[in-house]
């Protein structure tokens, strides 16, 4: 309504869930960050979701609890939504909208970097084939992560997933180097405790300093979800590109940030896809797991860890379905593995990772990787499925050869599969592991390895 | 004459804008100050429905939307080959020299470059009379690829003067001028074509010639046909991707044009490195000497997803009017069926199944019935083809869902991905049960006339013990393996050798990633004459025990990886080895 520098202010006309109606809109953009003040002087943040025939519609991060018709005013800022970014974040805690949560001021900003980012030229990014060494034999072996994929950690309510992502950023390093290392933890919805286990498992192992920390906890509001994620990787590829650093994004919980999703889509009344997600929520998904990767000519890389829980273990829910369509793999977590106390608890039949190809094998991890873990593989599907059917016919119905295939599959899980979560393993180890596993077949069952590597490194035992 | 209008509402990539009573359907218009690339999809009053290809973050009521006049098309020319292409043939490149590692927006670059001088050669002279769909002339595009110079498929055709001679020209340099009632037409080594219009061809004929992808499963068991379609659908995790590299690479096809739609951009990062590097099996040039990428990565924006599944089919048909055999590989045409769920659902029409609109069908149709082998029009005589391969991504792995039962009617090569297959490691994990081709009796003959007349017989032998083992695996799993005869322990056992020493490939292994047709054929001859030995030594009184003990059974599991296709005689050896294994376990020789 009235104009001050260029800036506009409306008033409301209409509030319904985490949206607000602005009316008398003359200039503003689709996108644009707006500033919404209360007749108590309040103040918070929104962004355009729609804008035309004098109206704009504002999604509201901090939710329209409280919020009155009367006496509220909007401002539209006249840019996107940026964040501030400098070296100095570096070892500061934000809340889910990136403003300082520590009690200290506001960093210092470098420059300011529209939060959405925007799609990396497939042109100009360089294949990812760096070989991560997470010390955790299970993904080192047979998932192996590499510098700028995105692979989340599918879990479900209650198991181990945290525990797993904080030893991966403790223990995280490419054999090697001394590159500069960084990791961006991004809370999103999850609880105290949560957020703060990994706060503190960052900080016993001195790495605190080398973090960054993103915190919307369960009491937050739930739309601030939306923008999480967004903060987090503007700052992560601020790090990545312009420092030259090697950054980890952990992002968890991505099924609260799709359900907050799922809350404006409703709000807005559109005509929903499956079990009530909209149906863009693939595209916008995307939008932040794409964000990870290599470029061309720089130094640094994002490599993303999302975690999300399936509802009811359920794989085929649409959000770890439409996560797995987009990521680079995924590492499942397995109920049964859990409940017999199995740590790290990963279903590897399920599990995947596609970069795995390029970045082991001679050169980064050794010759007979890839064929050893194919065996693997192989003999635990077997060992699975020797032990359904010794659960109908009994142990006594099975061949010699199955009951091989039953060993594969104990020591596969209580050799190879466990390890402490302070425990870490490097790859000549894991190697060996796999190799012992392996050496439990008779030779003619092995039909994915070489000879030359067999006549290396099967031994029987 | 054109539109100009003004933006009235703004909402993600759909915009509104007044004033736009001069605009036509399908018309491409310049979108704002920044001048974003869109298309008018639905027109009311003087009010255009537009999509934009272009992230639509910061646009203004109020500021101006123009009209092109021409709807949306791409540029044909030379030059297209090795490119990587935005969903509106915005070379990548192009794209990075402007905007850097990111894509920015409203930058206009030309498709190909227009200051490139090809050595062109006339094959028409002075006084020639030309028709819509002539050669020209030609120019060497690649290594791998002559470059007929077509006269537009729209020209109303006329006779030739000012041909230039032999020698090196650019795109813009006009080589000649067609006269036909008084109105003359320059002809220069490019013309336009709206993508969404397919381009006419003379005659179409069947597809009887298999396309030869060097991969076992779809080769010598659900072949597709050169001009045939076929369909992909999986899971997330199954390798719908690594299946569709492997075709884009080893297809014995002289052009491949790869839309990744949707999909991730490390995969079209792949493609692009690992391309340049590998050499095609037939021609020993790098392969992105043959390929034409379009990337619409799953965060570019929305509405250019669309679109790329059409400026990649009309690259297509335009080498195919060339007379060559075109493989067009589309990666994820879901994706492409979600954009067009989203731009239906903020136009508000009434959604049909799972809120995809009710022309999905029909779309779907529309771009399946771009595939075929025709001859061009135009003369001299060319038989190209357009073989379309469209990969599935089911939400939830769920083949129920609309865009896989409506793409199985379009259709006729059908590979299912299944989840537990690749959950074990066999992959490809296309599953043999569920899968199908329509073109195996079409094909059949050309291997018969190829490779050998019982091709057909031996592949339906062996499918055959895959069918039996199907039935018989139930039977194990409620009784174990002990209960069945040695006869059908038998088939368990081929079953087993089919799926590992067969059907399973290794798409990283040096040597299995291509198999040859006549190693295929081989491998596929050993195995089902193992079976046919194995009966016979059942019957003459050996036990199942002996053979599985036979070294050779390990030996034939293995030879898709030790064996190379250039010393495919080996396999003839292991098949002599082989009857001498099965002799010493019955100690009497068996006729064969």
């Amino acid at each position: 309504m009235t104009a001050e520098g260029g800036v506009q202010y409306s008033k409301i006309a209409e509030i319904k869930g985490p949206l607000v109606v602005v009316d008398d809109v003359e200039n503003a953009a689709f996108d644009e960050l707006v500033e919404i003040e209360t007749k108590e002087g309040e103040r918070r943040l929104g962004k355009v979701l729609e804008v035309g025939n004098g109206k704009a519609i504002v999604q509201v991060f901090e939710g329209t609890t409280g919020l009155s018709i009367s006496g509220t005013s909007a401002k539209f800022v006249g840019k996107l939504m940026e964040m501030p970014v400098s070296k100095e974040v570096l070892g500061r805690v934000f809340d889910g909208l990136g403003r300082p949560k520590d009690g200290l001021p506001d960093p210092i900003a470098d420059k300011f970097i529209d939060i959405n980012g925007e799609p990396m030229n497939p042109e100009q990014r360089e294949y990812p084939k760096d070989f991560i060494q997470t010390g955790v034999s299970v993904i080192d072996g047979m998932i192996t992560l590499v510098r700028g994929q995105k692979l989340p950690i599918f879990s479900g309510s209650g198991m181990s997933h945290n525990i797993l992502a904080a030893q991966i950023a403790r223990q995280a390093n490419v054999v090697g180097t001394k590159d500069d290392f960084a990791v961006v933890f991004a809370a999103i919805g999850v609880q105290y405790s949560e957020a703060e286990y990994f706060r503190r498992s960052l900080e016993e192992s001195g790495a605190l300093k080398r973090s960054v920390l993103f915190l919307n906890t369960a009491d937050d509001p739930a739309i601030e979800r939306i923008i999480t994620p967004r903060v987090a990787l503007t700052v992560a590829e601020y790090l990545a590109f312009d420092l030259g650093m090697h950054v980890l994004v952990i992002l968890t919980d991505m099924t609260n940030y799709a359900e907050a999703l799922r809350e404006i889509s409703a709000a807005r009344e559109e005509v929903p896809g499956r079990k009530g997600y909209p149906g863009y929520l693939y595209t916008d998904l995307s939008t932040i797991y794409e964000r990870a990767g290599k470029l061309n000519g720089r130094k640094g890389s994002v490599t993303q860890v999302p975690i999300l829980s399936m509802p009811s273990d359920d794989i085929t829910h649409p959000i770890p379905d439409l996560t797995g369509y987009i990521t680079e793999g995924q590492v499942v977590l397995g109920r049964d593995l859990f409940r017999q106390g199995v740590y790290p608890p990963i279903n590897i039949l399920m599990s995947l990772s596609r970069l795995m190809k390029d970045g082991i094998g001679a050169g980064s991890t050794r010759e007979d990787h890839s064929e050893v873990s194919n065996q693997v593989y192989d003999a635990y599907s077997r060992a699975q499925e020797v032990r359904a059917l010794a659960g109908i016919v009994g142990k006594a119905g099975l061949t010699d050869i199955d009951l091989k295939y039953m060993d594969v599959g104990d020591v596969f899980e209580k050799e190879f599969l466990t390890q402490a979560t302070d425990e870490n393993r490097t790859i000549e180890e894991t190697l060996n592991l796999l190799w012992k596993i392996v050496s439990k077949l008779p030779k003619n069952e092995i039909t994915k390895i070489k000879d030359k590597y067999i006549d290396q490194y099967y031994r029987e035992n | 004459m054109a539109a100009k209008g003004r933006i009235v509402w703004v909402s993600g990539p759909a915009v509104k804008a007044d004033g736009m009573s001069d605009a036509k359907m399908y018309e491409t218009v310049v979108v704002g100050n920044s001048k974003l690339v869109g298309e008018v999809i639905r027109l009311t009053g003087d009010v255009a429905f537009i999509q934009v290809y272009e992230s639509t973050s910061g646009l203004k009521p109020g500021e101006p939307v123009i009209g092109t006049g021409n709807p949306l098309s791409v540029l044909l020319g030379p030059g297209i080959i090795g490119q990587i292409y935005d969903g509106i043939q915005r070379p990548l490149k192009e794209l990075s020299k402007a905007s850097g590692s990111f894509i920015g927006r409203g930058i206009t670059t030309t498709p190909v470059d227009m200051i490139k001088k090809y050595h062109f050669v006339p094959t028409v002279s002075n006084g020639d009379v030309v028709a819509a769909g002539n050669v020209i002339g030609t120019v060497q595009e690649t290594d791998l690829i002559v470059h007929s110079i077509l006269v537009p498929p729209d020209h109303t055709g006329g006779k030739i003067s000012n041909m230039v001679s032999e020698g090196d020209y650019n795109l813009e340099t006009v080589l000649a001028t067609t006269e036909k009632d008084g109105q003359k037409i320059p002809l220069k080594m490019y013309h336009r074509w709206p993508v969404r219009k397919p381009r006419p061809y003379k005659n179409r004929y069947d597809p009887t010639v298999p396309l030869l992808t060097g991969q076992r499963v779809i080769d010598t068991f659900f072949p597709i046909a050169k001009g045939g379609t076929g369909s992909i659908p999986g899971a997330f995790g199954t390798g719908k991707t690594v299946t569709l590299h492997q075709i884009a690479k080893w297809a014995d096809s002289q052009v491949v044009v790869y839309i990744g739609c949707g999909e991730r951009g490390n995969e079209m990062t792949e493609v692009l490195v690992e391309f340049p590097h590998l050499k095609d099996p037939r021609s020993g040039k790098p392969l992105m000497d043959r390929t034409v990428l379009v990337a619409n990565t799953s965060n570019m924006p929305v509405a250019a997803r669309e679109a790329s599944i059409y400026t990649g089919v009309t690259i297509a048909e335009y080498y195919r009017d060339m007379g060559y055999d075109v493989v067009l590989v589309a990666d994820s045409t879901s994706r492409w069926a979600e954009s067009l769920r989203e731009m239906s659902g903020r136009l508000e029409e009434m959604p049909a199944e799972e809120g995809y609109p009710s022309y999905l069908a029909s779309r779907l149709a529309e771009f399946y019935e771009r595939a075929g082998r025709v001859r061009a029009i135009g003369s001299p005589d060319r038989d190209g083809s357009v073989t379309l391969v469209g990969a599935v991504s089911p939400s939830g792995g769920d083949f129920t869902e609309p865009v896989t039962t409506h793409t199985m009617r379009f259709i006729k090569t059908f590979w299912a991905l299944d989840a537990k297959l690749a959950y074990s490691r066999h992959y490809p994990s296309i599953n043999w049960m569920n899968s199908y081709s329509g073109y195996l009796g079409d094909i059949a003959k050309w291997w018969g006339e190829n490779i050998n007349p019982d091709w057909l017989s031996l592949r339906s032998e062996a499918y055959g013990v895959l069918q039996r083992e199907d039935t018989l695996k139930e039977i194990v799993r409620l009784l174990g393996p002990e209960a069945l005869p040695d006869e059908e322990k038998l088939i368990l056992e081929v079953a087993r050798m089919l799926k590992i020493g067969l059907l399973q490939q290794n798409s990283f292994d040096d040597v299995d990633t291509y198999c040859s047709p006549q190693k295929q054929y081989k491998l596929l001859k050993l195995l089902v004459e193992f079976y046919r030995r194995g009966q016979h030594a059942l019957k003459e009184g050996a036990s199942l025990a002996d053979i599985r003990a036979m070294s050779i059974v390990s030996t034939l599991l293995k030879a898709r990886m030790d064996i190379k296709d250039n010393e495919i005689s080996k396999l003839d050896q292991l098949d002599i080895d082989m009857k001498e294994q099965f002799k010493s376990i019955i100690g009497v020789k068996i006729t064969n």
